[in-house]
């Protein structure tokens, strides 16, 4: 490591950087240190916890999915396009970031719910989504969207658009532009709107409880589980706090392994 | 192959026409801002006009309200970076034309290994992009572009980021490609249009000014902005019985060129090399023009002095300056012997 000399920053900011990252790593150590690890085998293989961390994996996978189905395309449409209305259209997209997560769940159950608004046409086609594995899927996808729509604009936006008017005057259609320019000139910012989205996926809460319920093996996830067992078994809500955390860590090194690799010339 | 083109952008208040021969080589000139890139973006498609048609080898590029879109037009554009497309190796990048156009992967890089070859890039295959000079990449560039087999080649100033030391190499790979080729080149060089273009359009305000062969336009320049390029010093007017007089009634004396019907719009132009300076109004029986004028700039022009006054330039020696004590702002006397005056029509 070298120091470049004439662009320090002041050392005052080193100092409330250490503060910073203290506040952020010290509860997760003190979580740690909390762990029976006697019994952290026993604990993470329960029924309910196998369950639950199944559940959470499968959800949010599909989730992830679902957002590069429709992030993709909505990034586009915002970083590429111009149409009135873009910028009112933008931020209420973006709502469900800033939006308390169990204000998330009632709009989805007014939406998706028994009373909701397209019930009458859900139950025609005889699907019943609130409280089933659906609901889950719908509830991270709702709060986990905007991450991926916003990474990937920013991506977008930071590209430009020089190489696919290039890549159009070679004679490409906008589909192959897409496919064989944009997208792998994007590919570190889809990556990481990924992961993000995977992580707030994993991690939701508020949307789930109120829209999906809390039924095991159905569609209490492992944040929901965590927070169950908090009340009779305090061990347990440790052990699979670490859990999480681990998935989430293993995740996230992941696609920076892919990103890496990607951006190596 | 040929081409007519005429388009209207009224936000950019431009409107220019002309046409292109089969195989022709066009030099577009002008000043920044007269609406060059305008005119390669109207073609490549990347922007439609608000009124006119071109028309590329009998396939209409826009117009009647139609605009075929860029990648169906068969126009290629090479900017002033290369833009290699970063996620891809050279020879991938220069396939990507064939391979768009529906060539199956080893069929397209059969096409790009002979482009690269033809632009002496063979041993750059399999490079990434950032691992190519700007001079490497500007060649690959070239062999991208021609791979996808162009009725019509955009060049936006291809040289102009490059370093003095590689531009005349690609240079020279250019004249060799662009043979017997359709294609237009922007350029702010004058070597550029000598060497590659058949014609030279010159481009003012989003007008076109002059249209003509590259030597012609440079030898008898009619735009200010060519005669610049050219190096000459421009002077029009009508034509009287030995010179023109210009539009504020100044008679310039020319024993050069050609012979012109009195009342004939006339141009004449003559080398700042023939131009003396005088502090006082020069008294002497050689006929010649004199110019009162004021000295707007004094700069080195190689080895001699050029002396600017609004559009007349002379070029005088340093010691001259220095004894003349010219500078800006002085009033002096541009003469020049009317046998130096070339007069043409306009």
């Amino acid at each position: 490591m070298s120091r470049r000399s004439g662009t320090a920053i002041p050392r005052w900011t080193f100092v409330l950087a250490v503060l910073g990252a203290l506040f952020i790593l010290l509860p997760l150590a003190a979580m740690v240190a909390r762990v029976r690890w006697s019994e952290f085998g026993a604990l993470i293989t329960s029924d309910s916890s196998v369950d639950a961390l199944q559940l959470s994996l499968q959800t949010s996978v599909t989730s992830t999915v679902l957002c590069v189905l429709f992030g993709v395309p909505m990034a586009l449409v915002l970083a590429r396009s111009r149409f009135p209305g873009q910028k009112v259209l933008r931020a209420l997209v973006l709502l469900p970031l800033v939006l308390p997560p169990v204000v998330g769940g009632i709009a989805l159950l007014y939406t998706f719910g028994r009373q909701g608004l397209l019930n009458s046409g859900l139950e025609v086609l005889g699907v019943e989504i609130a409280f089933s594995t659906t609901a889950v899927v719908l509830a991270q996808t709702f709060v986990a969207l905007p991450f991926l729509v916003l990474s990937l604009e920013g991506a977008l936006r930071s590209a430009g658009g020089r190489y696919e008017a290039v890549a159009s005057t070679l004679g490409a259609g906008p589909t192959t532009v897409l496919r064989r320019v944009t997208l792998p000139l994007v590919m570190p910012g889809l990556l990481s709107g990924m992961v993000l989205s995977f992580a707030r996926a994993l991690g939701e809460f508020g949307a789930t409880l109120t829209f999906a319920g809390s039924l095991q093996g159905v569609t209490r996830t492992l944040p929901l589980e965590i927070y169950l067992q908090r009340e009779t078994d305090p061990d347990a809500a440790v052990a699979l706090s670490l859990v999480l955390v681990a998935v989430a860590v293993f995740v996230v090194t992941l696609a920076h392994r892919v990103r890496d690799r990607e951006d190596r010339p | 192959m040929s081409l007519q083109f005429s388009a209207k952008v009224h936000a950019r208040d431009f409107a220019v026409e002309f046409e292109m021969a089969d195989g022709e080589t066009l030099a577009v000139l002008g000043p920044n801002g007269a609406g060059k890139s305008t005119l390669l973006a109207l073609l490549a498609g990347l922007l439609t006009p608000d009124a006119g048609s071109a028309v590329l080898d009998g396939r209409t590029l826009f117009g009647g309200g139609r605009s075929v879109p860029a990648h169906r037009r068969g126009v290629s554009l090479l900017a002033q970076e290369p833009l290699l497309f970063p996620h891809l190796n050279v020879l991938d990048n220069v396939a990507f034309g064939p391979r768009s156009a529906g060539a199956g992967r080893h069929e397209s890089r059969e096409v790009a290994r002979r482009w690269l070859e033809e632009v002496e890039g063979t041993e750059l295959s399999g490079r990434k992009p950032g691992q190519v000079s700007g001079g490497q990449g500007q060649r690959v560039a070239v062999a991208r572009a021609l791979a996808s087999d162009p009725g019509l080649l955009l060049l936006d100033e291809p040289m102009s980021a490059l370093d003095a030391a590689v531009a005349p190499a690609l240079r020279r790979t250019l004249r060799r490609v662009l043979e017997s080729r359709n294609a237009i080149i922007v350029t702010h060089n004058v070597l550029d249009a000598l060497m590659l273009a058949d014609r030279v359009l010159v481009l003012e305000g989003g007008r076109a000014v002059e249209l003509g062969a590259t030597r012609d336009v440079l030898e008898r320049p009619r735009s200010g902005f060519a005669a610049g390029l050219a190096g000459l010093n421009l002077v029009l007017g009508t034509a009287d019985s030995d010179g023109l007089v210009t539009a504020d009634g100044e008679r310039v004396a020319a024993a050069a060129g050609d012979l012109l019907a009195p009342g004939s719009a006339a141009a004449a132009v003559f080398s700042p090399g023939a131009v003396s300076v005088f502090l006082a109004r020069p008294v002497e029986g050689s006929p010649r023009n004199v110019f009162p004028v004021t000295i707007s700039d004094v700069e080195p022009h190689g080895r001699v002095m050029s002396v600017r006054a609004g559009h007349l330039a002379a070029e005088v020696t340093m010691s001259s300056v220095a004894e003349l004590e010219l500078v800006p702002g002085k009033r002096v006397f541009f003469a020049v012997k009317s046998t130096e005056v070339r007069l043409y029509p306009r």
